[in-house]
């Protein structure tokens, strides 16, 4: 596969939309687990929900 | 009870259960795995046919680009179209998730209006000569990239969510009179960005060779915003009821 007298520009597209890509996933991944360690932490200072269930359940 | 009436009772239980942020957090555990996994098939289906696909007559490889730069593109004003069906759902339904929705969709879709602006560019130099012109088409999408950062500083800007969501959805539905300019603004001027090839009267113009990988690609990106937005709707109810449960303790400290 040549990518012709352009590839660095063609390189560059796919390597930027990857690292973007790669940058929202993290991201959400790492906030995900923020919040659900907040979650654990109020529960373990003994705050519960008005429904009684647990705060950091999901399911 | 008829049949069809027994499945639209159920068709609106379910709606109304999705309306439930817990049971929608039971869902999303379900099916994300799921969601990714798929994503990630087609994803490299859809890479392997971009580097498959033949070099165009007049582009050469660059039409590589398009791959990458299509589905960004529509996806840039698909999302805001989802915003703005969000923003109906939060001033008229008042539905729970709709703005929770409205909020997780915005930094995906200026993530993803970033990547049309930019891969457009590295495309435009060497096609066009240029990295940037202020015809219609990239203004307008410019335009909408800075209506998503206006969009995500209102309600960083903003604590209470609930005070928030009327004002974005406000905004959105102003914003979405952007989203026709945008499509047909290569119709309406005389830009330098092409006119519509795949979504026009007619059916597409473009060659087999490169509309199949240029759908896959759609495709794969369009499950993979669903995949990201479900993920970030998730945190964004987790988010609110930490909220929540820290002005319970709060009053509790303070009773």
């Amino acid at each position: 596969m040549s990518l012709g007298p352009y590839a660095s520009f063609i390189v560059i597209s796919y390597a930027l939309v990857t690292v973007v890509v790669l940058i929202l996933i993290i991201w959400i991944a790492v906030d995900y687990r923020r919040q659900r360690a907040r979650l654990r932490e109020l529960e373990a200072s003994g705050v519960t929900r008005r429904s009684g269930r647990s705060a950091a359940e999901i399911r | 009870m008829p049949a069809a009436t027994a499945a639209i009772i159920r068709d609106a239980m379910t709606l109304i259960d999705l309306a439930n942020p817990t049971r929608f957090l039971t869902l999303t555990a379900r099916i994300l795995p799921w969601l990714a996994a798929a994503t990630a098939i087609l994803l490299l289906i859809g890479l392997y046919q971009s580097a498959m696909a033949p070099d165009d007559y007049q582009q050469g490889a660059t039409v590589k680009i398009m791959f990458i730069h299509v589905p960004n593109a529509w996806l840039s004003m698909f999302v805001w179209g989802v915003m703005s069906l969000a923003a109906l759902g939060t001033l008229v339904w008042r539905h729970p998730l709709a703005d929770v929705a409205a909020k997780a969709a915005a930094p995906i879709g200026a993530a993803f209006t970033f990547l049309a602006l930019v891969t457009g560019s590295l495309w435009g130099r060497p096609m066009w000569g240029t990295y940037w012109e202020w015809d219609a088409r990239l203004t307008s999408v410019l335009i909408l990239f800075l209506m998503y950062l206006g969009l995500i500083a209102l309600w960083r800007a903003v604590e209470d969510p609930s005070r928030a969501a009327r004002a974005a959805a406000i905004l959105t539905l102003v914003g979405a009179i952007n989203l026709p300019i945008i499509k047909f603004s290569v119709d309406w001027w005389n830009t330098l960005h092409q006119p519509a090839s795949v979504m026009r009267m007619g059916g597409p113009s473009l060659d087999r060779a490169f509309l199949i990988p240029l759908l896959v690609m759609a495709i794969a990106f369009s499950l993979l915003f669903l995949t990201l937005h479900l993920a970030a709707m998730r945190n964004e109810i987790l988010r609110r009821r930490v909220r929540s449960l820290q002005l319970m303790q709060a009053s509790q400290r303070s009773a």
